[in-house]
């Protein structure tokens, strides 16, 4: 390699580090910001905004899922495995909100410290699977008494 | 002297040449398109009709034989951009230049492709058609990042300093290719965690990865088809008053 064309490389590769580092610092600066959603130990920690809106994520528990007035109320609780967050909401929920699911709601705490959403999203997990490798994993997990399948 | 062994050397040189590397992409051409052709019919008669249905999205979840594929390549299209780019700068190679500035609108496309799929499936799926979370957002300014490649080359009228501002931009770029790829570890996203690139064993049933595989790999050579096609383009173009053009162009007509 020639002197200027190594010159050249030398000043791409400063160039790309550079960048790298403000990018990396002002990431890390804006840390919070790019959360998409507070888990529930955060909220129970009180790290939540007290009085705006913001974004619960969480897994709804089995067997929570319940319609007090048998209309489009329906109300659940979230958890990360550790705390938990009782949520209410009025709406049509996505396809993919069921017990188990990982879910995230847009909304704000009440004074009773129930989360009331505005809007509910499911989160998908990555896993992929035919129904029937889904229904032997569940009875694997049964067996073994540990989650087979992982999702957030 | 040289850690670069000798024929690698020898076919560096000779695609440096523009009217070799013009002859050298329509060989290339049409084995090209059969692989494709081969690659992407298979894969989507596995994806779309033998691959089973999902526990949990039935056969919504079938757009991932587009999805996935196009956001991979929305990446790596960038990373080869980039490179070339670089390679143009400090080598002053020509070919690189071409094949920087060829790839820009195909990879736009692709990143365009890979955010209105994920769109129409997360309407049915999360419920809505876009949220700002890092994956998304990351994904969108990659989008940006090209279409300004793009335009930055469209405004210099010297061909030659547009290809060295767009390797810039492009070099700048790069460092949004990690951001994207490890946003939904680094974050809370609403989009899901990686399911094929990573270092676990992937978390998808076999039977519908191959298909998945196949995509993937009939999108590499359908770049591959579509970006020499384009290079075919710009090398006459910038070559319109050498001698092998005029040749070409009288061959042709003859």
């Amino acid at each position: 390699m020639t002197p200027l064309k190594k010159q050249r490389l030398i000043l791409i590769l400063l160039m790309m580090a550079g960048v790298a580092t403000a990018v990396t610092f002002a990431l890390k600066a804006f840390n919070e910001n790019l959360m998409y959603f507070f888990s529930t130990t955060e909220v129970v920690a009180g790290k939540a905004p007290e009085q705006a809106k913001f974004r619960l994520g969480g897994m709804v528990v089995e067997g929570s899922i319940e319609r007090p007035d048998n209309g489009l109320m329906v109300r659940f609780v979230l958890t990360d495995y550790s705390k938990q967050v009782t949520v209410e909401y009025i709406g049509i929920l996505p396809d993919l909100f069921r017990e188990g699911q990982g879910i995230v709601a847009n909304g704000r705490l009440n004074k009773q410290n129930v989360f009331i959403a505005e809007e509910v999203l499911a989160k998908h997990d990555e896993n992929y699977m035919p129904p029937e490798v889904a229904e032997s994993l569940k009875n694997k997990e049964k067996d073994l008494g540990e989650p087979q399948i992982t999702g957030q | 002297m040289s850690i670069v062994p000798a024929p690698l050397l020898r076919f560096y040189h000779r695609m440096a040449s523009p009217p070799h590397f013009y002859s050298f992409a329509d060989k290339l051409l049409p084995w090209f398109v059969v692989i494709f052709v081969l690659l992407a019919v298979s894969g989507l008669y596995m994806g779309l009709y033998l691959a089973p249905t999902d526990y949990q999205q039935g056969d919504s979840y079938r757009i991932i034989y587009i999805h996935v594929p196009a956001a991979w390549m929305s990446l790596f299209v960038y990373v080869v951009m980039a490179i070339s780019g670089a390679i143009g700068l400090i080598w002053r190679m020509k070919i690189a230049d071409v094949v920087a500035i060829s790839s820009a609108p195909i990879g736009a496309s692709f990143t365009f492709i890979a955010l209105v799929t994920g769109s129409l499936w997360g309407k049915p799926m999360w419920g809505t058609w876009w949220v700002w979370d890092a994956r998304l957002t990351s994904e969108l300014i990659l989008l940006f990042l090209y279409l300004g490649v793009i335009s930055l080359y469209g405004a210099i009228e010297d061909k030659r300093t547009a290809s060295r501002a767009i390797s810039i931009l492009a070099l700048v770029g790069v460092v949004n290719i990690p951001i994207i790829h490890y946003s939904v570890e680094w974050w809370n996203t609403l989009h899901q965690g990686a399911t094929v690139a990573k270092m676990d064993k992937p978390s998808i049933h076999i039977d519908m990865l191959i298909p998945l595989l196949l995509m993937a790999t009939a999108f590499k050579f359908y770049y591959g088809i579509a970006m020499l096609l384009v290079a075919k383009v710009e090398i006459l173009k910038r070559e319109e008053n050498s001698q092998w053009v005029q040749k070409l162009v009288e061959e042709t007509n003859e």
